[in-house]
């Protein structure tokens, strides 16, 4: 059996070895996929299309905002997903197992924790908001503010970080983070244009239209924030105590 | 052996990448097919996945060229004080431009960064989710190995299966001590793979 299972590997080995040899060089410019008229668009015309700095971030929520969008609720159907597989599962009563021990929480650890959680905290809120400007976006922002939480319940204990950020807030934030999302899409639908063409914004707001298109991804990128950062929290927090939130980790 | 045209300088020199993607992904691969644990099966597919976004990374990778953010001579918002070789600083003040297809070539494709950003976030839910289905099934089986769940689930379902076939015979009043027999096989037949196996911790 264990033979027989190098039989595709060393098959699918073999195809993708052969088909390596037509694939562009390293670095080589004249790849197809950098020569493609899309990423060429995409580079020449984001400045002129959005007056957005950061061509990714352009590219993520704006040009392909339909895809970011549908991304942000696959992230939230699998966070609703764990909670409802491992909620009211299995061990009602907490048995302690042999590897469980009581154990206070570190002086030395929690009180690094405390002086490290503020700035990290403030680091995710900025690579948020400079998700434009320079390298960062609402995923990145969100998976460090769900990091923030996820080192107070490791340091202290489950408990502690469900005080500060409770777990049904994790399904109110992420359903608002995307309810965000869908609303400045549905926004600049009913102001004329189509599903997620922010352009159409300028209409209410004194911006211009290249301008609206900047704002409105910032909004776009906060509500995917909102929604990684309680998802991330939430998936910590029921896998690593089986669905209990009671003594974790 | 490295000589020009070679198989072995076409692959180890001028598209090392390629082959470095490669070997990662059939490791992967290989842990998904032939791993019996369930959870060094979802390791090999993360590595699987890893090798899939280098892939892709490097493919938007253009020699000599930058990050995707626009320098300061091209920023859209112009108005920069960059500080240059000599002491003095060159001042960009300018609109949004459409670049030309030279100045295309200085930045590295954005495509797929952004392909992989995604990516690399529904792997995270995947991996969350499939790690929630483990501990569901080591809840209900006791066992996250391959073929001691399957042992686990025949057993249940022959159990299931005499039950089933008991129905019947009782409303056709059988003897009493056939249906006894019926009964003690099953529950000796339960009874010896239970016992061959831990018990499931978290069962009801």
């Amino acid at each position: 059996m264990k033979l027989l299972s190098y039989i595709p590997v060393l098959v699918v080995g073999v195809l993708l070895l052969y088909a390596a040899k037509d694939f562009p060089e390293w670095g080589s410019p004249d790849a197809p996929a950098s020569k493609s008229p899309v990423s060429s668009h995409f580079i020449a015309n984001t400045g002129v299309d959005t007056e957005v700095p950061n061509m990714v971030t352009a590219v993520l929520a704006d040009y392909r905002g339909f895809d970011t969008m549908f991304e942000t609720v696959v992230v939230f159907i699998a966070g609703m997903a764990v909670l409802a597989i491992l909620k009211n599962s299995g061990r009602k009563k907490l048995v302690k197992r042999e590897f469980e021990v009581d154990a206070e929480p570190d002086l030395i650890v929690t009180n690094t924790v405390r002086l490290l959680v503020p700035v990290i905290q403030i680091f995710a809120f900025y690579v948020l908001a400079h998700g434009h400007v320079s390298p960062g976006g609402g995923f990145q922002g969100g998976v460090l503010m769900g990091a923030s939480f996820i080192l107070v319940a490791l340091s202290w204990d489950l408990e502690t970080a469900l005080i500060r950020f409770p777990l049904n807030w994790t399904t109110i934030l992420g359903g608002l983070g995307i309810f965000l999302y869908a609303g400045i899409g549905l926004l600049s639908m009913f102001l004329g244009g189509e599903f997620l063409d922010y352009s159409e914004l300028a209409n209410i707001f004194p911006v211009s239209r290249e301008m609206a298109r900047y704002h409105a991804m910032l909004g776009v990128e906060i509500g995917v924030g909102l929604t990684v950062t309680a998802i991330m929290f939430s998936l910590y927090a029921n896998l690593s105590t089986e669905g209990r939130l009671q003594r974790g980790l | 052996m490295f000589e020009d045209g070679t198989i072995i300088n076409e692959l180890l020199i001028e598209r090392l990448n390629y082959f470095i993607y490669v070997v990662l992904l059939l490791i992967g691969l290989h842990a998904m097919i032939a791993k019996k644990n369930l959870i060094k099966k979802l390791i090999g597919m993360s590595i699987f996945q890893t090798a899939i976004i280098l892939f892709y990374v490097s493919i938007g990778v253009k020699e000599g060229s930058t990050i995707p953010v626009y320098l300061p001579e091209h920023d859209p918002h112009g108005s920069h004080s960059v500080p240059s070789d000599t002491n003095e600083t060159s001042h960009f003040d300018h609109g949004p431009v459409i670049l030309d297809s030279s100045l295309v070539k200085g930045y590295a494709n954005p495509l797929p960064h952004v392909l992989m950003l995604t990516a690399i976030v529904v792997g995270v839910a995947t991996l969350g989710l499939a790690l929630a289905l483990c501990q569901r099934i080591y809840q209900g089986y006791g066992t996250i190995e391959e073929d001691e769940l399957l042992a686990k689930m025949e057993s249940r379902e022959i159990r299931s299966k005499t039950l089933s076939v008991q129905i019947p015979k009782d409303q056709k009043l059988p003897k009493k001590d056939e249906l006894k027999k019926e009964k003690s096989r099953s529950v000796s037949k339960s009874k010896t793979l239970s016992a061959s196996k831990p018990k499931p911790k978290g069962k009801k």
